[in-house]
């Protein structure tokens, strides 16, 4: 009963496998829309496709091994006391050494080249994004356009973007899979990552750091488009009759479930490095305005 | 009066939790009217509660992680079917208050009070016996650290009733386990479950390790120790150097939160990373601690059952030792996305790396050992080829993990939440119920049900890659770990796919209870009674099943490193000593149950500020343990005629049954 089931099983998740790989577009790491991302798949690819050359033999002999010296079959060799043979030896440790050696290289040289703190190369000069995750939303301030959202991202295509990324909270991560790294979001710290879109699309952002209890609702989306839209898109947050000034941070600051998105025509200049400052001054004279009631 | 504690403390508006405790409270006024109808409560207290005797504790470890198998469990499949209901704008059935201290629970219940407790009872009844010696270093200690675990797992228990747990995460990063963030009563259970219990395993780890290095028997020297002992031995190496610092961040902790300090709080010069690194200087060992032994479980029954010597003992022995040095240096690879430069992140990432090469070496130890072996399929030896495979893969996502580009999109994913269960479900999971069926028969007398026991581990191989290999998927698929709900469509049938998988392990849990009553109810059918049941090799085997409370008779003298198979080849086995000696043993103790149960109202009034309480209960720890250090009624001999009944009574029964 048991001989059936097993294969049966095997067999069911195999099929399994086939048909959501077939539908390859839900497995977004692996239909990256932006190069950093791009890099970070064949990364994985590699690294996978390198250990395989270990891990396939080992899954091979120890199923080949059970089924061929297993007890009921007298005719394989029986050695109950050979217990070392320094070419085995040699050869198990030099043979993930080797892989270990050529993946070490591979991880030494991509460690640098995609450090988030990495300016990408372009033809176009970046885009600066300031990130401040919230409880429970993330509030986006763009400096260069003196504008500011909440939940709510956009940026043109084929324009590297640097992402200043702090919290005004407890710990997150800023996250946005498919175009590639996430970096943790963190009080008093300033936190750089670099992204770039090479396609157009509206992608799926959230925090991937547990941070309470609205943490599942600190969704965003990405909205990536041609230059033009996306100036005519900081021209429609403009209009927006809302100022991110001090009182309305206030009401920021207070703990939302879901937030809708929010737009901000005017920020103060500064507003970004003067939340940062207010956790990193050890005099600690601002009086915090957390207000989660309990449950 | 009370401090914190109020009436509106106890959760009567979830219906789950009262079911749950309702459930609980009807099996403990079972229990207690069983004991009091057979009158069995002084049997219990002097046979098995104050009882310093390493077996007895043992089993006690294992019967408490076996609980706590359960109730972790129970938490597994209520997170499973919370994320299969709760897509597209549903909310499911566990509110994120609830939901969140589930994750929270359901990780620190399997890593600190099934796993850990797992870990050390199998050391606890195999270690002395290995290495032939009557009992552990400090018995009482042994004692002691075992009520301090059951603290432990009291408070993590009385959370459910009286107050909340943390939602936090298993590790309780600040600054939202702070105060500020987590004004409840849920982080201090979390703090004072940790620290009390964690005392008792910092123990643990100086008994045994001053119990392998002098207490081994004449003639065996570092390298004629049974592999089992040698991943004991760089356990507790490894849970003393780690334990402390775990001890010391939530000792930082706790002055954030109950004295306003400011190590780890957002502002005041506090600094989060700073604790976020700590606890993973102690994190990552940990995930060696609890493997290490399990490695040892798998060469002892890979040996066993292929009835042939353990391939390339040195180096596997080396590998052991290399891999609790590399422990220490890869703790930055739970959070290359903090930041840090590329330089470390890349060191961190090439350590970690490195840490697969012995651990591969290990794994083709094993193949080597069934190569040209003769296998017999026990259920065992189906848990190591599960292993086999398993962690393979496991070890694979792992060192993908470490590759930093890579990590930056997989953490924090559930491919992270997959990869780690593969390998604690793969190994450390596999290998302790693999050693369980190994020496359930030393430590009982009787062997399991052998069926039952096969159908059980292939439930659970195959109910585990139902369950996680989904999880990879969906890291793949941009969903992140502890989520509560969710409105991406093409994760529902997954997610649906990985609670199916879960039911199959619960079914697979299932069997082995059913495995465990069978196993009882026909155990004078399955009776070892040569004391060596499998054709052992090492020391434990030369003793009756279960063996006499002084272990050896004779301490014996090693001379090789399979000396019960030696000792049998030689005919040295079934030679019964010319005369016996009066044996030197150590007395029950009450204090370590005293002491503890002072400790659990030290915690609870610590959790709740009642604060007249904390001193009380710090007095009464004081005076018990002062009191127990003038006691000097601790030790006594074994009469010779008491050991020549026992003796020669066990020399019957085997002869009996090889005749």
């Amino acid at each position: 009963m048991i001989k059936k089931r097993y294969p049966g099983l095997f067999s069911l998740l195999s099929i399994l496998g086939t048909t959501l790989l077939l539908s390859g577009c839900d497995f977004v790491l692996f239909d990256p829309k932006g190069q950093i991302g791009v890099e970070e798949r064949s990364l994985i690819i590699t690294a996978t496709l390198l250990m395989l050359i270990v891990v396939i033999p080992v899954i091979i002999m120890t199923l080949v091994f059970a089924w061929r010296y297993r007890a009921s079959n007298t005719k394989a060799t029986y050695t109950p006391d050979w217990s070392h043979s320094n070419k085995i030896e040699a050869v198990v440790w030099t043979v993930p050494v080797l892989i270990i050696l050529a993946l070490g290289t591979i991880t030494w040289k991509t460690t640098h080249s995609l450090d988030p703190r990495q300016p990408i190369d372009s033809e176009h000069p970046h885009l600066t994004v300031q990130v401040v995750s919230l409880d429970w939303k993330w509030l986006f301030i763009y400096p260069e356009q003196g504008i500011a959202t909440v939940n709510e991202l956009a940026f043109p295509v084929d324009v590297p973007v640097r992402f200043e990324v702090t919290s005004a909270s407890v710990m997150n991560s800023f996250f946005i899979p498919q175009l590639g790294s996430q970096i943790y979001a963190m009080a008093g710290m300033k936190n750089t990552l670099h992204l770039i879109a090479n396609e157009e699309g509206v992608y799926h952002g959230l925090s991937a750091n547990y941070s309470g209890h609205g943490f599942s609702g600190m969704k965003f989306n990405a909205t990536v488009t041609s230059q033009e839209k996306f100036d005519e898109w900081v021209q429609q947050v403009k209009q927006s009759s809302l100022n991110l000034d001090t009182d309305k941070y206030a009401a920021l600051e207070k703990a939302s479930y879901n937030n809708p998105v929010e737009r901000f025509s005017n920020v103060t200049p500064n507003f970004y490095d003067s939340i940062v400052e207010r956790y990193t001054h050890s005099s600690g004279s601002h009086t915090h305005s957390h207000s989660e009631g309990k449950e | 009066m009370f401090g914190k504690l109020t009436l509106e403390a106890v959760p009567y508006h979830e219906p789950i939790i009262m079911i749950t405790l309702a459930v609980v409270a009807v099996l403990g006024i079972g229990i207690a009217a069983a004991l009091t109808r057979f009158k069995k409560w002084t049997w219990l207290w002097f046979e098995w509660l104050t009882s310093v005797d390493h077996k007895k504790i043992g089993i006690m470890y294992i019967a408490v992680a076996m609980i706590m198998l359960l109730r972790g469990f129970a938490d597994a499949i209520m997170m499973r079917g919370q994320l299969a209901v709760a897509s597209a704008g549903a909310e499911g059935f566990l509110p994120p208050h609830h939901y969140d201290q589930i994750f929270t629970a359901h990780g620190v219940i399997m890593i600190f009070f099934m796993a850990m407790p797992f870990m050390v009872g199998l050391m606890n009844i195999v270690v002395p016996l290995q290495i032939g010696a009557r009992d552990v270093a400090f018995p009482f200690l042994n004692s002691l650290s075992f009520w301090l675990f059951v603290v432990g797992v009291a408070l993590i228990n009385i959370s459910l009733g009286v107050g909340e747990f943390a939602q936090t995460g298993w590790l309780a990063y600040p600054p939202l386990s702070g105060i500020e963030y987590s004004p409840g009563v849920g982080v201090d259970y979390w703090i004072w479950s940790l620290q009390i219990s964690g005392l008792g395993t910092l123990l643990t780890g100086v008994n045994f390790f001053v119990t392998i290095m002098k207490m081994r028997a004449p003639g065996m020297s570092l390298m004629k120790m049974p592999v089992f002992t040698w991943t004991a031995l760089c356990t507790n190496i490894l849970i003393l150097a780690a334990f402390p610092v775990l001890t010391a961040t939530i000792a930082l902790l706790t002055l954030d939160r109950y004295l306003g300090t400011h190590f780890f709080t957002n502002d005041m010069g506090g600094n989060q990373m700073m604790y976020v690194n700590l606890i993973w200087v102690w994190g990552h060992p940990e995930v060696y601690i609890l493997i290490l032994p399990a490695f040892g479980v798998f060469s002892e029954v890979v040996a066993t059952f292929t009835k042939k010597k353990l391939f390339g003992y040195t180096s596997l022995v080396w590998a052991t030792a290399v891999i609790t040095i590399l422990s220490f240096i890869v703790w930055l690879h739970h959070f290359f996305t903090m930041g840090a430069g590329a330089n470390v992140n890349a060191f961190f990432g090439i350590a970690t790396m490195i840490i697969s090469i012995p651990t591969g070496v290990k794994i083709f130890n094993w193949l080597f050992t069934m190569y040209r072996g003769r296998i017999e399929f026990s259920t065992p030896i189906i848990w190591t080829i599960g292993f086999l495979i398993t962690f393979t893969i496991g070890g694979m996502t792992g060192v993908l993990l470490a590759v930093p580009g890579a990590d930056f999109v997989l953490h924090n994913s559930l491919f992270l939440i997959a990869h780690f269960h593969n390998v604690i479900i793969g190994g450390v999971v596999f290998g302790y119920l693999a050693g369980f069926v190994y020496w359930f028969p030393k430590a009982f007398g009787f062997k399991l049900n052998e069926k039952l026991g096969r159908i059980a581990a292939y439930l659970w191989i195959s109910g585990f890659f139902l369950a996680f290999v989904p999880l990879y998927m969906l890291g793949f698929m941009g969903m992140t770990r502890r989520l509560n709900n969710y409105d991406n469509p093409a994760w529902t049938p997954l997610l649906y796919v990985a609670l199916f998988g879960a039911f199959v392990v619960g079914l697979a849990i299932l069997f082995q209870l059913i495995q465990l009553y069978v196993s009882i109810r026909d155990r004078k059918q399955n009776l070892d009674l040569t004391g060596d049941p499998w054709g052992g090799r090492t020391l434990e085997w030369s003793t009756s099943s279960p063996p006499p409370f002084y272990n050896f008779a004779h301490v014996p003298v090693v001379k090789d490193l399979d000396e019960w198979w030696e000792m049998k080849k030689d005919g040295r086995a079934d030679k019964a000593p010319a005369k016996y000696e009066k044996i030197h043993m150590p007395r029950n103790a009450s204090e370590g149950v005293i002491i503890s149960a002072f400790s659990l109202v030290f915690g609870f009034a610590f959790i709740w500020h009642i604060w007249w309480l904390v001193i009380l209960s710090t007095i009464a720890m004081l005076v018990t343990v002062i009191a127990r250090s003038y006691n000097e009624n601790i030790d006594y001999y074994v009469p010779v005629e008491e050991i020549k009944a026992i003796e020669n009574k066990h020399i019957q029964v085997k002869q009996a049954s090889q005749a």
